[in-house]
């Protein structure tokens, strides 16, 4: 009896073993070939990523090698006498950016404890999607509202700035100069709220997953919202915070069109933040159509390997905060 | 049941027990005679979460300076009573109150009283240890600065006094500045007992404080209780019967967000007056 029990059941399972086996045999070219696609397309992002850094520094080397150190340090940058310096764009890219980041970062955590903390449940989803929809505006977009409407009336603005902060001592100088509507400051101006919408998401889903507990425990304490968010839910999400932040930060590096239509496109260096100026992604935008001679083009993509480290970096350094927080809940959970 | 009986006699406080038995009748009116002056009156209490009617006319005397614990299967409500003595449904804008909880003489659900003010009197801690993400210094002196400014020396005294209070100074004593989400489970609860009580509260609200401690820890923070009822009017909810049993002075019975049964945990756990009350101490369901 159970040696005939184990016979019959023993008889179907070694037919399907075959099956199996056998099917797994046809198939077999299939998958493999599918899975060495997908390897393959996957690694072609690398593929990519390496090629255009080592094509940047191959078009860039005679520019580096021409003027060496001085293309960072050197503000000259004059096509008709072949001399190219880059520390106006890189300066001037820097300074927009901080611009950006001291708008955008005070601004985002407003927006992020409103929506996690404040806000009613209805409006929670209608204040994310207005949030999230500015980065879907097209960056020409904000370049000619920030062009055609937000310059003009900041120019209308700038005299003032310039009779009451441009008159403080030391700090002043940063504030002084010419009505114009567009310069450093505007640029900076709308590149941060440009970026905003990414700082506040990220700000918004970390604040969100803080665990309620905690955030109960120091209500419980009689602390208001705003020393809850201060002390607790800040320091708890301090990483990835710091994450978006950068994540922000490369965007606003490598902004483009909107800079290039509002910082001025000055060649100059200026102490006053109210001057035009030019930033690294600017500069190309504008000159790369008149690039004739082989310095001046190389010189422009010597450029492009600085903005492209320098977010390259910053985007890294993002990434590693934002991946320490997601395996640090993982721990948790 | 009798296993809870021989609880009870090993109880260090049965003595203390001097209820008359009866008392524990079902609304907590009958026993108020015989019961310590009221820290905490409950009056026609009722709780919505949205539509959801989850606390149903709850009137209650929580007396002071005794344990109380809150009983009942998951869900009736008695951890949703225990959130309504510190308001703290308030953050949660679909969550409602309606009814009065009168803390000495004023009735906390009234808005007009300033919620910092109710809540620096009452103290809470919760199911999961939940320190804050800085030292074990600053998780004391956190609360102590939402109140008082004090100099170093002086700050440093209280946070030693709370943490001895919590009965963890010997653990943290040379550790103060490591970050309190590096100690124990058991040892980060007692940190969350010393937060709590370093706002000089009068009432210690606990909402299952054991759940996710081992019996060790356990038996620490049930150690603990004793030591500060002498203090603070404690409420705990618990799960664990036994626990109710062990540390408790009054216990109340929940079921469905209503209060079947409350007086002293002797009476309640000997010789319940409900049918439902008996049937779930002794594991019928729940």
């Amino acid at each position: 009896m159970k040696a005939a029990s184990s016979a019959i059941a023993g008889q179907p399972s070694v037919m399907h073993n075959g099956n199996r086996s056998a099917g797994k045999k046809v198939r077999f070219p299939a998958d493999f070939l599918f899975r060495k696609l997908t390897g393959f397309i996957a690694l072609l992002v690398a593929i990519t990523l390496l090629a255009i850094l080592v094509a940047l520094i191959r078009e860039g080397s005679q520019a580096l090698h021409v003027f060496g150190w001085r293309f960072f340090t050197t503000s000259a940058w004059d096509p008709v006498a072949n001399q190219f310096g880059a520390l106006v764009f890189i300066v001037g890219t820097l300074i927009s950016s901080a611009i950006a980041m001291l708008i955008a970062i005070p601004v985002s955590f407003g927006i992020a404890l409103f929506i996690s903390e404040l806000a009613p449940r209805w409006m929670r989803g209608p204040v994310s999607t207005a949030v999230e929809l500015l980065a879907a505006v097209p960056s020409i977009i904000y370049g000619m509202w920030g062009l055609l409407v937000f310059a003009p009336w900041f120019s209308r603005i700038e005299p003032w700035i310039n009779d009451h902060i441009g008159a403080i001592p030391g700090l002043g100088v940063l504030f002084r100069g010419p009505p114009m509507g567009i310069g450093m400051l505007t640029a900076g101006i709308v590149l941060g709220i440009m970026v905003i919408p990414f700082i506040a998401a990220i700000m918004r889903d970390v604040f969100l997953v803080t665990p309620p507990a905690l955030k109960e425990s120091a209500y419980a304490l009689g602390a208001t919202t705003w020393e809850v968010a201060r002390h607790v839910i800040l320091p708890y999400t301090r990483t990835a915070v710091t994450g978006g932040i950068f994540l922000g930060l490369g965007r606003a590096l490598g902004e483009t069109m909107a800079v290039t239509f509002i910082i001025g496109n000055s060649n100059n260096l200026s102490a006053s933040l109210l001057m035009p100026g030019s930033s690294i992604a600017s500069v190309i935008a504008n000159e790369f159509t008149e690039a004739t001679t082989d310095l001046y083009r190389s010189s422009l993509l010597a450029l492009g390997l600085i903005l492209f480290l320098i977010t390259f970096v910053v985007l890294v350094f993002a990434k590693l905060l934002l991946l320490r927080l997601e395996r640090g809940t993982g721990k948790k959970a | 049941m009798i296993m809870m009986q021989e609880n009870f006699r090993n109880s260090p406080r049965d003595a203390a027990l001097h209820v008359p038995a009866g008392a524990g009748g079902a609304v907590a009116g009958d026993n108020v005679a015989a019961m310590p002056p009221v820290k905490i009156s409950v009056r026609g209490l009722d709780f919505h979460y949205g539509k959801f009617h989850a606390l149903k006319d709850i009137s209650i005397d929580i007396p002071e300076k005794r344990v109380t614990a809150f009983i009942g299967p998951s869900g009736c409500g008695k951890s949703t009573l225990l959130r309504t003595f510190n308001r703290m449904f308030e953050i949660y804008p679909e969550q409602r109150a309606q009814g009065q909880i009168v803390v000495d003489g004023e009735n906390i659900l009234d808005s007009k009283e300033d919620i910092a003010r109710v809540r620096a009197k009452i103290g809470m801690v919760f199911q999961k240890p939940t320190p804050f993400p800085m030292s074990i210094y600053e998780n004391i002196a956190f609360g102590i600065r939402l109140y008082e400014r004090l100099p170093k020396a002086e700050m440093d005294a209280r946070v030693e006094q709370c943490l001895r209070q919590a009965a963890l100074w010997d653990e943290v004593k040379d550790k103060l500045h490591q970050s309190g989400t590096s100690l124990s489970g058991g040892q980060q609860q007692r940190l969350c007992i010393a937060r709590g009580v370093a706002i000089k509260p009068e009432i210690l609200l606990l909402d299952e404080p054991c759940s996710a401690l081992d019996p060790i820890s356990t038996a620490r923070v049930e150690e603990l209780l004793k030591e500060l009822v002498r203090d603070y009017t404690v409420v705990i909810v618990t799960h664990n019967m036994q626990q109710a049993a062990r540390s408790s002075d009054y216990t109340a019975f929940m079921y469905l967000g209503e209060l079947v049964e409350f007086g002293d945990t002797a009476t309640i756990f000997t010789r319940p007056a409900k049918q439902q009350t008996e049937d779930y101490i002794t594991g019928r369901f729940g």
